[in-house]
């Protein structure tokens, strides 16, 4: 259990060290967002209808694009592959890791996307789901995320290749993440969505860990 | 027997556009498929084949 | 058992094996078409509501089933290569992908080709349809996947997990843009909602569908001996088939 939590401050630590990076998503989530209305126009009902795809999806891709920081680091100067030979299961290494890349860049993205929200004009509920929704999806993307930053380590193309491997995975999260606070827009509970977010968390966290292992092994041997 | 002639057959009761769209973008790919396949198969054997050519005259090349 | 066939059998007796069986596998498939054909066209009536538009079904419906067919059936010799480090079982899921991703395709345009007249629009949000672009979007990972990574050991091995991860959550997916669906359109327009199914429709579907399989097997089994030649091609077996076939 220390081992877990010494390997997340690490993590943590090696996350400050470049905190240009992390900042750097949370930008990017900023334009995404503020480029739709550009495109759609500032007409405000229109706005608040799409408001909740919109924070979700930027806030989708902006996980996405910083997945490839979980693992790109410590192939490089070879420490991940000393990881795979420490007496420590991968799968709880691969779980400490995430941990501390939702901290870093999921958690940050929840927050500010309220502050988003009253962009696009949302009502006060609206802007607690989104932000409760976004807390139980991002850690789920993250996770989910892992799985192919491990598969596509090392190789040309990496980005891209990951956005398309991911996006389809992630589009149940994004399905029930945005029909939460639409729910709550149109005046009913979101109770059922969130359980449901929750529920492919906990399914997350049990199973991805093993899958991201094995897919490292794969990309290492 | 659903047509009356050949030009009904063709027209699909006004949904020809459609229809005959659907059946010939499926043959396309399918011929396409084949082809494709028929391609692969002629380049891999032709270098296959230029291999085998090389390394049968570089063993003949070298003394014994 | 297959499963034990497959672990004994190897590239280079299969080889000449999948060479034997494809012309009947073609035979098949031309015949089952040619019969598919016959009754779609010419038993199957004029349905009241479509017209004639509603033929389409009788190509949209089989892709749109082998398309997904072929998905599990890929993730299923991944594994079973994953698992027991079989090279042919990885071979075939290789060899599967760009026939099931074409007929994924098909699915997708034929839905399009049918949506217009019946519903209006060139493209139709329905849950069948949607997952089916989903499923487009799995299989060209699949195939990108494969591609970008040289080493044929770890391509088959990345390539089997993301296929499996890809089934196992094809039915989560399902599940979720049916959701969608239901909560945005009260799923009034829906390709699913087909003509209620005269029993001679149902049989040209099925003809149709059975056709299709039988051209991907025969496809599956043309790609995989192809694999076969450029996997193995330094092996002695190899360069006698080259020297027989020159």
């Amino acid at each position: 259990m220390r081992i877990f939590f010494t390997l997340v401050r690490r993590d943590l630590l090696v996350a400050y060290r470049r905190r240009m990076d992390v900042l750097v998503s949370l930008i990017f989530f900023v334009i995404v967002v503020s480029l739709f209305p550009l495109g759609v126009g500032p007409e405000r009902e229109t706005l608040r209808l799409i408001a909740p795809g919109v924070v979700w999806v930027a806030a989708l891709l902006s996980a996405m694009l910083a997945l490839p920081r979980l693992f790109a680091a410590d192939h490089q100067d070879g420490t991940l592959e000393q990881m795979l030979l420490a007496p420590f299961p991968l799968s709880a290494i691969v779980l400490a890791k995430v941990l501390a890349h939702w901290l870093v860049s999921g958690l940050p993205l929840a927050f500010m996307a309220p502050v988003l929200g009253l962009q696009f004009d949302l009502p006060t509920s609206a802007l607690l789901v989104l932000l409760a929704s976004l807390l139980l999806g991002t850690p789920a993307l993250s996770l989910i995320g892992a799985i192919g930053a491990a598969l596509t380590l090392g190789l040309r193309g990496g980005g891209v290749l990951l956005s398309l491997l991911v996006l389809p995975l992630y589009i149940p999260v994004l399905i029930f993440g945005a029909g939460a606070v639409e729910t709550t827009m149109m005046g009913m509970t979101p109770e059922g969505h969130l359980s449901l977010l929750g529920a492919f968390l906990i399914l997350a966290v049990l199973a991805t860990p093993f899958v991201a292992a094995a897919a490292l092994r794969i990309a290492l041997e | 027997m659903n047509w009356g002639s050949w030009s009904a057959f063709w027209h699909m009761g006004g949904y020809g556009l459609y229809v005959w769209g659907s059946y010939g973008v499926t043959l396309l790919c399918l011929a396409g498929e084949i082809w494709l396949l028929g391609r692969r198969r002629r380049t891999l054997l032709a270098r296959l084949n230029q291999m085998l050519r090389l390394s049968r005259q570089n063993g003949n090349e070298t003394p014994t | 058992m297959k499963i034990n066939w497959f672990k004994s059998a190897s590239p280079a007796t299969f080889y000449p094996l999948a060479g034997r069986m494809i012309p009947w596998f073609s035979t098949a498939a031309a015949l089952l078409c040619a019969v598919g054909l016959y009754v779609s066209f010419f038993l199957a009536p004029t349905d009241a509501t479509q017209g004639e538009a509603y033929r389409i079904i009788f190509i949209h419906v089989p892709a749109a089933w082998m398309s997904m067919f072929i998905y599990l059936v890929m993730a299923f010799w991944a594994g079973i290569g994953l698992a027991f480090n079989t090279r042919l079982s990885s071979m075939m899921a290789q060899a599967l992908a760009p026939t099931g991703a074409m007929f994924t395709f098909v699915a997708l345009w034929t839905g399009a080709l049918w949506g217009k007249p019946t519903w209006g629009t060139w493209w139709v949000w329905d849950a069948r349809l949607t997952s089916e672009l989903i499923l487009l979007f799995l299989y060209l990972g699949y195939l990108a996947l494969t591609a970008a990574i040289d080493d044929t050991r770890r391509a088959d091995k990345a390539g089997a997990i993301l296929a499996l991860v890809g089934a196992v959550n094809v039915p989560i997916i399902y599940f979720s843009v049916q959701w969608w669906n239901t909560l945005h359109q009260g799923a009034s327009v829906s390709l699913t909602r087909a003509p209620s199914m005269a029993r001679i429709m149902l049989i040209g579907m099925l003809l149709m569908g059975l056709a299709a399989w039988m051209y991907s097997i025969a496809a599956a089994l043309s790609r995989v001996r192809l694999i076969i030649l450029e996997r193995e091609k330094n092996t002695a077996w190899v360069r006698e088939v080259l020297e027989r076939e020159a």
